[in-house]
């Protein structure tokens, strides 16, 4: 797998990073995966994030950045209903998948889940082999069909496979950090589903394990949406096609919350943000 | 269920027959501990109701008749005075060496000592308590004959890893900090234990010897080779055999006269009711303790 | 002990465990229909206990809403608290004639093909030991199973969840795995239970030598057999015979509890890592 060469854009701002980004189409052509449509989250009484309108489109990779406590994780979470399982976790707002409301009661988060996969911050391999940890999602999805076949593709997907190929039934815990996190990817995108959410994904990682997960998001996104939380802005630079600026508001009483300041074309959010807000972050003047 | 959005439901395939499973399975999980709740509520019930009515002062003040004509009132003062007696005796056999060996383990003991000595204590914990009864018997009853010393015996070596657990859990909750200054102020090893340590885990070490005592004072086999061919009349003297409430309650229960049941269950509702407040009252005490030296580190 | 047990010992050897009589008047002693009993009623107990005690850990980390979860896990461990005399006496009195008029008779006539489920004979048989054993070992195992179940990652448990996966599946291909070796520990730990359970078996099984399958029939363990012979004992080979029980029961429970313990040491161990 080469990686294609582009000649490298640089930007006009305080962080120079190269980028592996193609020009974006207008926005108006591209097809919306999620509308999110004033959307809080809450914790018992206090809300982690207010009011966020945004909508996430198909085929790219968008990502969320923001100072630590602004609430990414928490939204990224919401995306596949992973708050669900805290208690006294609850949503306002909407978020439509493909139309559908999927923060609806009657909604079955399962489903959701299935089909908006999620990569988290630490590695998580289950403590089964390698081939295992791939081929157990896809056997309880009742996807048992050339399974050899569907973990060698995803394995492949995830640049893992030339790697492990001979240990395939050594433990996922075997494995480094970076191959932990690309067997992690697998074991998610080995499913097919539409979006892979990934929450912070190479915070724990080296360079070059970081480097490969970046190298896989561009490969994959003709097929996959992704959304990715960084708190490093070189990443986002480096990796996205749409970028959301998060920030901490405070209001009366110590309240404090995060919200959506600005939510563009990467290149924008780089090089020329209209909110102030955003400049002092991107320029590291901030947080 | 139609009104599942076509989007995500078109990639779930048996996801109606999963989400079946899945409740089934939730639903077996509650009944299970329902089931675990009633079984506690029907035992603490029963010996409630059959209880409450043999209970009163004379099953504390009177003593058993045998053959008695269903006009004496019997009670079962020999067997409440016996347990007071044995129970007393082995608390005071185990509470300071169960404590000595926790201050040894948890102070001053290597780390290879220290696990294999609480290796050892936990696997004395689970040897069965008759095994212990015929061990006690062997040592002691053979040649000498029974006696409330030897029953007393028994259920100190029951108690004594309940103790030393207990009381090297909370030790290890001592700050290390504590234990350093005052080392640094050039106290000597066993002051510093004695006078800083050892204060600091009363709340701890009450906690466990409470919650033996309620567990070794309902113990019947250790003392059926111990402490059970005995007299009808109160007697406080631990060189004789003593009778005892469980071994009482033992006898009673296999005995076919319905007035023994009726004492056998009151006995039994007294002996529930001092377990459960010793449980609950221990349980208080640990999450006291706990908290005041969780804050202190 | 060994010494208390040696006229037994060297009378009749480790023929002893093979041997299904018990006879003080002949003086002819043997363990083997102990064994048989104690095999089966523990067996079957643990069998009955094992599911039951793994929905309770589940319900306690994973159902059970946060209100409920404290009150539960302190009934379960005062169920644990109550002395066997007391379970005992309610088994005889209480127990026992329930089974014995409504559920044996309804047991046989369903199952009576399966030699467990024989004949209903007596009020005080096996299977009223076994379902007061069941009930002993209920709270050891199910609060140990809890222990484990909490340490489980919850970077696992999320991770599977994330692949789009119910809950139960969840728990069938990520934490029954994980918490494996300790949950074997835990089973282990309740076997020695029940095998070492002697007031509350003896009160009621009844009282039987013989190697017979029937649940619904009188029978004896190893430790029910040492209680009920307490007083009884007429000569010195009874009395280093009961001793010899015993010794056989020290040996199996030493064993049990050692396993049963590295295991546990061992989980112990690597969950201080992950947690």
């Amino acid at each position: 797998m080469t990686v294609e060469s582009q000649p490298s854009v640089s930007l006009e701002t305080a962080i120079k990073v190269e980028t592996r980004r193609q020009p974006m189409p207008p926005r108006e052509r591209l097809e919306q995966i999620f509308d999110i449509q004033d959307l809080d989250a809450i914790y018992g009484s206090k809300a982690a994030v207010k009011g966020v309108t945004m909508e996430v489109y198909k085929n790219l990779v968008t990502a969320i950045i923001g100072p630590s406590g602004c609430g990414k994780s928490t939204f990224i979470r919401c995306l596949n209903r992973m708050n669900d399982l805290i208690p006294g976790f609850r949503m306002n707002g909407s978020i439509r998948f493909q139309g559908e409301d999927i923060t609806a009661s009657s909604v079955d988060p399962v489903a959701v889940r299935r089909t908006i996969g999620m990569v988290f911050q630490r590695p998580n391999p289950f403590p089964k082999s390698i081939y295992d940890n791939v081929a157990w999602g896809l056997r309880v999805l009742g996807m048992k069909d050339n399974l050899d076949e569907r973990v060698e593709r995803a394995l492949t997907q995830a640049a893992l496979w030339d790697e492990v190929k001979d240990r395939l039934k050594a433990s996922g815990l075997s494995l480094s950090g970076g191959q932990q996190q690309r067997l992690c990817i697998a074991r998610a995108i080995a499913v097919e589903p539409d979006v892979v959410l990934m929450d912070e994904p190479a915070s724990a990682l080296d360079p070059i394990a970081t480097q490969a997960i970046e190298q896989l998001m561009h490969d994959l996104k003709s097929e996959y949406s992704f959304v990715i939380v960084t708190h490093n802005m070189q990443q986002a630079a480096r990796v996205a096609d749409m970028t959301a600026f998060f920030s901490i508001s405070t209001g009366g009483e110590g309240q404090r919350w995060g919200e959506l300041v600005e939510y563009d074309a990467t290149e924008k959010i780089f090089t020329n943000p209209s909110d102030q807000r955003t400049e002092d972050y991107v320029t590291g003047r901030f947080g | 269920m139609s009104a599942q959005p076509s989007a995500l439901m078109a990639r779930s395939h048996g996801l109606r027959r999963r989400r079946a499973v899945n409740r089934g399975m939730e639903w077996m999980a509650w009944l299970a501990a329902l089931i675990a709740v009633a079984i506690l509520g029907v035992v603490v019930w029963s010996v409630a109701r059959r209880g409450a009515s043999e209970l009163n002062l004379n099953l504390l003040t009177k003593s058993p008749v045998p053959f008695a004509p269903p006009n004496v009132t019997q009670g079962l003062a020999n067997a409440f005075a016996g347990t007071l007696v044995i129970v007393g005796l082995a608390t005071a056999m185990a509470l300071p060496i169960g404590i000595l060996v926790a201050l040894y383990l948890n102070e001053f003991a290597p780390p290879s000592i220290k696990n294999g000595v609480s290796l050892t204590l936990d696997v004395l914990n689970g040897i069965p308590a008759v095994v212990i009864g015929i061990f006690v018997f062997g040592l002691l009853v053979v040649g000498h004959g029974q006696s409330g010393m030897a029953g007393a015996f028994a259920l100190a070596v029951l108690m004594l890893p309940l103790v030393s657990r207990s009381t090297m859990e909370v030790l290890a909750l001592v700050p290390n900090s504590l234990r350093e200054a005052s080392l640094g102020l050039g106290v000597p090893r066993w002051r510093t234990t004695l006078s800083i340590v050892l204060p600091q885990t009363l709340g701890g070490i009450v906690t466990g010897t409470v919650l033996a005592v309620a567990r070794v004072a309902g113990e019947t086999a250790p003392l059926l080779f111990t402490s059970s061919i005995v007299a009808n009349a109160t007697s406080w003297n631990p060189g004789h055999a003593l009778q005892t409430v469980p071994v009482a309650i033992f006898e009673l229960s296999e005995s076919p006269d319905p007035a023994d049941h009726a004492r056998a269950w009151a006995a039994a509702l007294v002996l529930l009711l001092f377990i459960m407040f010793a449980s609950l009252g221990a349980r208080w005490l640990a999450t006291r303790t706990r908290r005041k030296l969780g804050a202190a580190r | 002990m060994i010494d208390g047990a040696r006229p037994s010992i060297s009378k009749f050897g480790l023929g002893f465990l093979a041997h299904d009589v018990w006879n003080p008047v002949l003086n002819q002693f043997g363990a083997a229909s102990f064994l048989f009993g104690t095999a089966l009623t523990s067996l079957v107990a643990l069998a009955l206990a094992a599911p039951l005690s793994m929905g309770i850990a589940l319900f306690l980390t994973e159902l059970a809403p946060k209100w409920i979860q404290a009150p539960v896990t302190a009934l379960v461990e005062t169920l644990a608290a109550i002395p066997s005399v007391v379970i005992g006496l309610w088994g005889i009195l209480v127990l026992g004639p329930v089974l014995r008029n409504d559920i044996e008779p309804g047991l046989h006539s369903a199952l009576g093909w399966i030699p467990l489920f024989g004949q209903p004979q007596t009020g005080s048989n096996m299977f009223t030991a076994v379902i007061v054993l069941t009930i002993m070992i209920l709270p050891i195992v199910s609060s140990i199973s809890r222990e484990l179940f909490l340490g489980v990652p919850n970077e696992l448990k999320e991770g599977a969840l994330g692949l789009g996966v119910t809950r139960w599946e969840m728990v069938r291909g990520v934490m029954f795995p994980y918490a494996r070796g300790g949950v074997a520990a835990a089973m282990i730990l309740g076997l020695g239970r029940a095998v070492g359970e002697a007031i509350a078996v003896t009160q009621v099984i009844g009282g039987f030598v013989g190697i017979q399958w029937n649940l619904f029939n009188a029978g004896d363990t190893l430790a029910s057999r040492i209680a009920a012979e307490y007083q009884g004992a007429v000569s010195n080979l009874q009395v280093a015979s009961l001793i010899y029980l015993a010794l056989i029961l020290l040996v199996f429970s030493l064993i049990v509890n050692i396993v049963a313990q590295v295991i546990v040491r061992r989980v112990a161990r690597k969950q201080g890592l992950t947690r």
